[in-house]
């Protein structure tokens, strides 16, 4: 077992470990404090106070609101999508590239799919654009309730940690 | 004299205790179905007493399979071998459970522990007998192989005159005597055009392959030398472990051994719920994938009517990870099986996932059925991983298994970015195509079949910390290799014009995938010559991740009537190097004006005639990327642009880099004015984007009218008519009225297949062997 420390694992999030240290970390068996670095180095980027329960991407996270305790899917930016438990994509902007121009800004024409068969559909926050997710299905697919994490059982009883405070 | 002895009446005896094999197992079975261990084992008894000697063990049979791998296939001398390592051999215990396995194309662990299970469950031992010294040959897609091509040889382990265990060895074969030549053919719609198929036969004895097995075998291909010396290859190695294998009982004891053969499976087993925690979060994690099958189209010529028509597969997973560390990928949703070769037998989908599992999630060596014992498969019945015929072909299963597995990648890699593991992310694998295939005569004069495997080395997907690895590897083999263009050029009558990596084939993002490559061939000394194409085209099978883009999709070029040939006497400019921006061709300007040129998205193909000095471009695919492609660095930027990875015009519009070029250009990225930049192109989202709840409104209406391409109709038609789930599931979701239903039957396109189907358990005196829940 490895430790490492609070900067190590900032850097990591950074994208800027030394590659030495990455090794270390996908050979030997992992750290199980990981995930407390790992929230800690996100707490520390984010402007807003709320506590982050579990990041779900480079720019969103499950997090705790300070006044009501409720946990929801928040942004970067502090923009508040749902409840935790709800599909935050329904709760997103979404711009859906179905035309053969609209792909066309994005690939060559020849390396971007034909829009009878597949469309790109782009999530993003309402508040501040920034891109959260990218589905490419078929015309007519049902948008994708990706994660729903067990979050009692992973704290409780995989990590060891009290559970954040959660109202009902 | 001319009496049954105890073997013809199924009394064999070949483990010394009066049971059958079969009994053996369902007991093996039972113990591990009551007590939720392998073989009923509660306590690692060996391992616990005495580690040392087990790991000693582990590591001298372990190495040994290894050793043997890397010695036998020299003995090769296809390149799919030689040069790529397409090969595997794996030990069994008397059961047909993995125990250990080499590396290599280790989804073989799966595929010939089925095949003997299916000689254990249909009395192989009454008959044809099972001795010291036989070797038995499978290829045969309807009980467990992957495809026709992967040939297994199955060699039987006594001591003392009792079956102990069994070897198996398995090579990828240039050519398996299909409708068309190369080993992954296409055209063919059926497993009657997929090749010569072998059903675990005794093809030796004495340790002596048997003549008429070798004359048979031979002339059913089309490349006997390349498929003696793989035999060859792969009776070596399966010897070698055998060898090695009474040198460790001579050594350790026959109880040792046999203990070991059964814990290191528990210890498998429990390994992988270890792993699960030590790295995931539980909870339900839910993707999808899909394929194109553009089988409409006039360059796609099959035998029957009925396989014309364009389809898509689909790949949903919900993958449950429970509090105790066990796992369940259900697969409830898949579209049905196809009049095409890319069906797959559960075995094959469910072995094949532990090729990927070894590349993330257990990235050990003690690969064997255990991960299996710890995993919940659902693959409903009927479906194209699970097919309820006996007539599917399956000789490109791999095109859907590599799409079907991405979700895998995707959610796994939700799992460890959550848990801050960023390490291990990886936004997924490749398409991994072209596949450059055909054949004729060759430049030595000879009948010939051709499959580059050039498509060992595609672009990775793009993990949380860093770029996906250029041109490197494919799902289906971890030690992936692009082979060299020398062995190439002898294996093949077609020369190299370019080999270079692939602009924007890698998905954009913080982080993009890797890109493919591509290698520009033309014919060379070849006479009747024929290729095709196989890969993607009109659709992405691999999703970016966390707002990252898919990979780019596939295209073909190939060129006829070049007038190459006369170009290079008079020396005029030729066409080299990459198809750099395939929007704005160059090639067509280094070859006749009146060449016949396809550039188009069909990438599936059947077989069409080259001649000397016609042109095909080999374009391998890119991996997926990770995260908005805003936040990438615009260092990395510049270096892409540099290395010729993506065209200027997509660092200005995807990655909003200000850009430029000086006089010897060279690019540089200008970070201030691009932050800039980036600042109005995330408020040019928000004004051409909408709430998703209203884009709902605009799609459900064309959901309730129809409006969508008979393709995407025909899969959810397949998908609602195998898994009634999946469809209320569907119609819950865009709020559809109850009367509201969509059969193949409307749809005006062949649908031979969608009620009469016959599966091979239906056969008299067969017994299938059912590995997953249906």
């Amino acid at each position: 077992m490895s430790a490492y420390t609070q900067e190590q694992v900032k850097n990591l999030v950074d994208g800027k470990l030394d590659w030495d240290t990455t090794m270390r970390m996908l050979s030997m068996p992992k750290d199980k404090e990981r995930f407390e670095l790992f929230v800690h180095a996100l707490q520390d980027k984010v402007a807003w106070k709320d506590k982050i329960v579990l990041p779900l991407g480079p720019h969103l996270y499950i997090a705790q609101s300070p006044a009501t305790k409720q946990w929801n899917v928040k942004c970067d930016c502090g923009h508040e999508f749902c409840d935790y438990r709800d599909n935050w994509k329904l709760h997103a902007n979404i711009y859906v590239r179905d035309t053969e121009e609209a792909m066309a800004e994005v690939y060559p024409k020849l390396m971007a799919p034909d829009v009878q068969w597949q469309v790109y559909r782009e999530y993003y926050c309402p508040t501040c654009g920034i891109m959260h997710d990218i589905e490419s299905p078929t015309p007519w697919y049902p948008v994708l309730h990706d994660f729903e994490p067990d979050i009692d059982v992973f704290y409780k009883e995989w990590l060891g940690l009290p559970l954040p405070e959660r109202a009902a | 004299m001319n009496m049954m002895s105890m073997k013809e009446v199924g009394c064999a005896d070949l483990l010394g205790t009066g049971e059958t094999l079969k009994q053996f197992r369902d007991a093996i079975l039972e113990r591990t179905a009551s007590t939720g261990h392998y073989n009923g084992l509660k306590r690692l008894e060996f391992r616990e007493a005495d580690p040392i000697r087990y790991e000693k063990l582990f590591s001298k049979l372990r190495g040994g399979l290894v050793h043997a791998r890397e010695t036998a296939k020299k003995i090769a001398a296809s390149p799919i071998v030689e040069q790529e390592g397409e090969l595997c051999f794996t030990l069994y215990n008397p059961a047909g459970d993995c125990v250990l396995t080499s590396t290599g194309i280790i989804i073989h662990v799966g595929t010939m522990g089925a095949a003997i299970k299916y000689m254990i469950e249909n009395n192989w031992e009454g008959n044809p007998g099972i001795n010291p010294g036989d070797m038995f040959t499978n290829n045969d897609c309807q009980i467990g192989n992957v495809h026709p091509c992967d040939i297994a040889t199955i060699v039987p382990i006594f001591w003392a005159g009792k079956l102990i265990g069994w070897v198996g060895g398995v090579t990828h074969v240039i050519d398996t005597g299909a409708v068309t030549p190369g080993s992954m053919s296409t055209g063919q719609t059926q497993r009657f055009g997929d090749g010569y198929m072998i059903t675990c036969r005794k093809t030796g004895v004495n340790d002596e392959p048997l003549r008429d097995w070798l004359h048979e075998s031979q002339r059913s291909v089309r490349t006997p030398k390349y498929w003696i010396l793989d035999e060859r290859t792969r009776i070596a190695g399966c010897h070698m472990i055998r060898d090695l294998v009474e040198e460790v009982i001579a050594e350790e004891g026959l109880e040792a051994y046999e203990k070991f053969g059964f814990e290191v499976i528990e210890e498998g087993r429990r390994g992988l719920q270890t792993r699960i925690k030590a790295m995931t979060i539980p909870g339900k994690y839910r993707k999808v994938a899909f394929v194109d099958v553009p089988y409409k189209h006039e360059d796609v010529q099959t035998s029957n009517a009925f396989a014309k028509l364009d389809s898509i597969m689909h790949a949903p997973v919900e993958m449950e990870i429970r509090g105790d560390g066990s796992w369940r990928l259900d697969f409830e949703g898949a579209s049905r099986w196809g009049w095409h070769s890319y069906n797959a037998h559960q075995v094959a989908f469910t072995s094949g996932i532990w090729v990927m599992m070894t590349q993330t999630l257990v990235p050990t060596q003690r690969i064997n059925d255990g991960a299996y014992f710890g995993t919940e498969f659902h693959l409903p019945k009927g479906c194209w991983m699970n097919p309820d015929d006996r007539r599917t072909g399956h000789a490109y299963a791999w095109h859907f298994l590599v799409s079907a597995w991405t979700t895998m990648w995707r959610g796994l890699g939700q799992a460890y970015y959550s848990r801050g593991y960023l390490e291990e992310v990886n936004a997924g694998n490749a398409n991994t195509s072209n596949w450059l295939q055909g054949g004729g005569i060759n430049q030595d004069g000879e009948i010939h079949a051709v499959n580059s495997f050039e498509a060992s080395a595609c672009g990775t997907g793009a993990s949380a910390i860093k770029d996906g690895l250029n041109h490197a590897a494919a799902i289906w083999n971890p030690e992936g290799d692009m082979g060299d263009i020398e062995i190439w050029e002898m294996a093949e009558p077609l020369l190299y014009l370019g080999r270079n990596v692939k602009a924007n084939s890698g998905g954009y993002g913080k982080y993009r995938g890797g890109c493919g490559f591509e290698t520009l061939r033309m014919v060379w000394k070849a006479h009747d010559w024929t290729m095709f194409f196989m890969g993607n085209g009109y659709m992405n099978s691999d999703w970016g991740m966390m707002g990252g883009y898919p990979s780019a999709t596939g295209y073909r070029f190939e060129a006829h009537q070049t007038g190459l040939k006369e170009r290079i006497a008079r020396g005029d400019s030729l066409p080299l190097g990459a198809d750099l921006n395939p929007d704005a061709p160059d090639y067509e300007r280094h070859i006749d004006a009146t060449a016949t040129v396809k550039r188009d998205h069909q990438c599936m193909t059947t077989e069409d005639c080259y001649d000397n000095y016609d042109l095909y471009l080999n374009y391998l695919r890119g991996g997926p990327g990770f995260g908005d492609p805003l936040d990438r660095e615009t260092e990395a930027i510049a270096l892409d642009l540099n290395a010729k990875a993506l065209l200027p015009e997509y660092a200005r519009k995807v990655y909003g880099a200000v850009l430029t070029q000086d006089a010897k250009g060279v690019w540089s990225v200008d970070a201030g004015k691009t932050s800039a930049r980036r600042a109005e192109i995330r408020k040019e989202r928000l004004a051409r984007s909408v709430p998703t709840r209203d884009w709902m409104k605009e799609e459900r209406e064309r959901v309730l009218t129809k409006h969508a391409s008979v393709q995407v109709r025909h899969m959810f038609a397949t998908s609602f008519d195998l898994s009634a789930k999946f469809r209320d599931q569907f119609k819950a979701f865009w709020d559809l009225p109850a009367e509201w239903e969509l059969t193949e039957a409307e749809l005006g396109v062949p649908s031979y297949g969608s009620v009469y189907r016959m599966d091979l358990s239906k056969m008299p005196d067969v017994h299938t062997v059912v590995l997953v829940e249906e």
